[in-house]
């Protein structure tokens, strides 16, 4: 087993897939001899050729198109977003067509729709995109936020095996600083499953992507103050598996919800709603939340720290919840 | 160039214009009954472009056939059955009741992708089945329309220029009715002929009388050709009329009435008529059998059309993801080998076929001074260039 960054776990998982299946394709733009922006996909053309790996116009929808098609051939696309934030411009291929496309005519899309999402690298407000929850909102799709190096290429491998659209959000502020052991097998991690990180009786923190290191940092400091948090990372936002994050409810009795998604309209008061309606009577206090702010991401460091959450604002909202 | 069409096709070329339009009349009926649940898209004056287009492809090439294309549905086997029970909102729609009109294909005998009502979609998403096909070594084409409105969109420009950069076979029919619901044509584009849209992207383009069936057919059977031997995408231009308002509840009062009068002498199927008696192709008695089949035909199917059952409500939550419900197979024409390692690996770098764009010449570097004649005109260029640079 070797140390590998979430980056290269991101690129093993389309080496692999690409090895093991001819119909596994990367579409996108500067992948091919370039590697992609962020090198994600180094290699793959040196070693795929120009068939299987192509560099597109400036054009996500058509590129989202394409894969579209690609996968109603019976091929298992990957089209990658330069930066997740230009999935906007590819919005209607994604939400009208790829989206309800199984539903409406009975034909599955098997394509993959990943890039780099997130803050806290000084992009400014069109290189720091969370976009996951427009695509929470959209039956058909399936959204998955990886948090660790192990759950990028296990996660990444169900999604190209997946018949069903993927979105999968890469958050960039990890690509190169973490890293981990990951198994040398051929292992997947199934699409639809939140983990327990760490074990606690007094409240209960779901989060994902980024805020799941975030939220680890805050539950080590609180451990400290004899607050034990149990931390929940969700791993998928779409579906949305409710069970682990209602069992957790139950043994801890309070929740607090952590994302770097801004605040109005994110998975926090759909994952509200879900615990008043199933698990009101367990609650010894009220649901909280630590998001960004509702503005766009501010560029300037200190903008951005403060729009951003950070340890001490996820501890400082854990420490209230506990008194409850 | 003549058609080279038998006795047989240009009958049933008839049979298919004929069955497309006598489907559209039994829909206008039942729409009268409050039969159809939702709209009604009217082809009237437009059957000779969804018949000849879908006519001249083969069985393997792909197409996807937009709201006024009926026609290019029955040609690929669709019955009118499954155009009524769609628009009817039946359980025995090939929708199941999940979607409308003309919103409907099938992916794994027909090739047929469903339409969707967003514009110029389904210009990337065919350019991404070509790219397929010619991936897995298949010899197809792929096809679709749009309207003269339609090119209008974004996604029109997006996907036909992706086309072309990847040389996909790929056919696209711009079907210019003059009319974008009530918006004419002359409001979309300052352009004389759509066709003249394709120049901009480098793609090869026609203009065909969209209202002469083996013109259609003749057309997009040699653009289809073009496409399917690798030079890159086609797109035609068929030049019609929309005789009708935009949907049924449309009383189109803003069409001048002389424009319909104009165009009612070209209709299509008039047209075609005469032209088979004047080659003898037909006699009256050939006509009657066509036509009575027809009716019989649709007889049938509005039987069974009313007597199906609108879905269970519950169904209603069903088929949102495919959960191995159905299986993804590509049709491998090729051995795969070709496409792994170590045959697929390249060099990482572009093999380009010039310095300058496309194999055009590099802009010669220009000897100051070496021509130019001394006088008032150079000296003003001069000037005019300096001040360019200072701002």
């Amino acid at each position: 087993m070797a140390e590998t960054t979430y980056l290269e776990a991101i690129r093993q998982a389309m080496f692999e897939e690409m090895d093991r299946d001819p119909a596994v394709v990367l579409i996108g733009e500067d992948v091919g001899v370039y590697g992609g922006a962020f090198k994600t996909s180094e290699g793959l053309l040196a070693r795929f050729g120009w068939e299987r790996v192509v560099d597109t116009p400036i054009s996500e929808s058509a590129i989202v198109g394409a894969a579209i098609g690609m996968s109603y051939a019976g091929l298992r696309p990957i089209a990658e977003m330069q930066f997740i934030d230009f999935i906007a411009c590819a919005f209607e291929m994604i939400t009208n067509f790829a989206a309800k496309s199984h539903y409406r005519w009975g034909a599955p899309v098997p394509m993959v729709l990943r890039g780099p999402s997130g803050g806290g690298v000084h992009g400014g407000p069109f290189h720091s995109a969370n976009p996951e929850m427009y695509f929470v909102h959209t039956p058909g799709l399936k959204v998955v936020c990886p948090a660790t190096p192990r759950d990028a290429k296990g996660l990444l491998k169900s999604a190209i095996r997946d018949n069903n659209p993927v979105l999968f959000f890469e958050h960039k502020f990890l690509y190169r600083r973490i890293k981990e052991e990951i198994p040398a097998d051929d292992f997947t991690v199934p699409i639809g499953k939140a983990a327990v990180r760490r074990e606690g009786r007094d409240l209960t923190i779901v989060s994902y992507a980024a805020m799941l290191h975030t939220s680890l940092e805050a539950a080590a400091n609180l451990a400290r103050e004899g607050i034990e948090a149990e931390v929940i990372d969700l791993r998928t936002l779409l579906p949305l598996d409710r069970e682990t994050i209602l069992a957790s409810v139950r043994k801890t009795n309070k929740l607090l919800v952590v994302h770097e998604d801004t605040r109005t309209g994110g998975i926090a008061g759909e994952i509200a709603a879900i615990v008043m309606e199933h698990a009101f009577e367990d609650l010894d206090g009220p649901v909280r939340r630590v998001t960004s702010l509702d503005t766009p991401v501010p560029y300037a460091p200190g903008l951005e720290e403060y729009f951003l959450p950070n340890a001490a604002k996820v501890a400082a909202a854990a420490r209230e919840l506990a008194r409850y | 160039m003549a058609t080279t069409l038998t006795r047989e096709q240009h009958l049933e070329l008839y049979y298919f214009m004929r069955l497309n339009r006598e489907v559209e009349e039994q829909m206008v009926r039942l729409f009268r009954q409050n039969k159809i649940v939702g709209g009604l898209y009217p082809s009237l004056g437009q059957e000779a472009i969804s018949v000849g287009t879908a006519y001249a492809l083969g069985p393997g090439d792909w197409i996807a056939p937009m709201i006024r294309n009926i026609g290019a549905l029955l040609v690929r086997g669709f019955k009118p059955r499954d155009v009524m029970t769609q628009h009817m909102a039946r359980y025995t729609s090939p929708t199941f009741g999940k979607d409308g009109t003309s919103h409907f294909g099938d992916l794994k005998s027909r090739h047929v992708i469903s339409p969707i009502s967003m514009l110029g979609d389904l210009i990337p998403v065919m350019t991404g089945i070509a790219m397929a096909g010619r991936y897995l070594g298949q010899k197809i084409v792929t096809m679709t329309w749009i309207g003269d409105g339609g090119t209008s969109t974004g996604m029109f420009h997006e996907g036909l220029n992706f086309a072309a950069v990847q040389k996909a076979p790929f056919v696209l029919i711009v079907e210019n009715n003059q009319w974008a619901y009530s918006t004419p044509v002359e409001k979309q584009s300052a352009l004389r002929d759509l066709a003249d849209r394709a120049k901009a992207y480098g793609v090869k383009s026609a203009v065909v009388d969209g209202n002469d069936v083996l013109a259609v057919e003749r057309t997009t059977r040699e653009a289809a050709s073009y496409a399917r031997a690798g030079n890159g995408p086609v797109l035609i231009e068929a030049k019609t009329m929309r005789m009708l308002g935009h949907a049924q509840h449309d009383a189109a009062e803003y069409v001048p009435k002389a424009m319909l009068e104009s165009w009612k002498k070209r209709d299509p199927l008039d047209r075609f008529e005469k032209v088979l008696t004047e080659k003898k192709l037909w006699d009256a008695k050939t006509k009657k059998e066509i036509d009575e089949r027809i009716a019989r035909e649709i007889r049938a199917d509005v039987e069974f059309a009313e007597n199906s059952p609108f879905p269970p409500p519950e169904s209603a939550e069903e088929g949102v993801y495919c959960e191995g419900c159905h299986a993804i197979e590509a049709d491998w024409q090729r051995p795969k080998e070709e496409v792994m390692p170590p045959r697929s690996s390249v060099k990482a770098e572009w093999p380009l076929k010039s310095y300058a764009a496309n194999g055009a010449r590099p802009p010669a570097v220009k000897q100051a001074a070496s021509k130019a004649k001394p006088g008032k005109k150079t000296a003003r260029a001069a000037v005019r260039v300096r001040a360019k640079a200072g701002r």
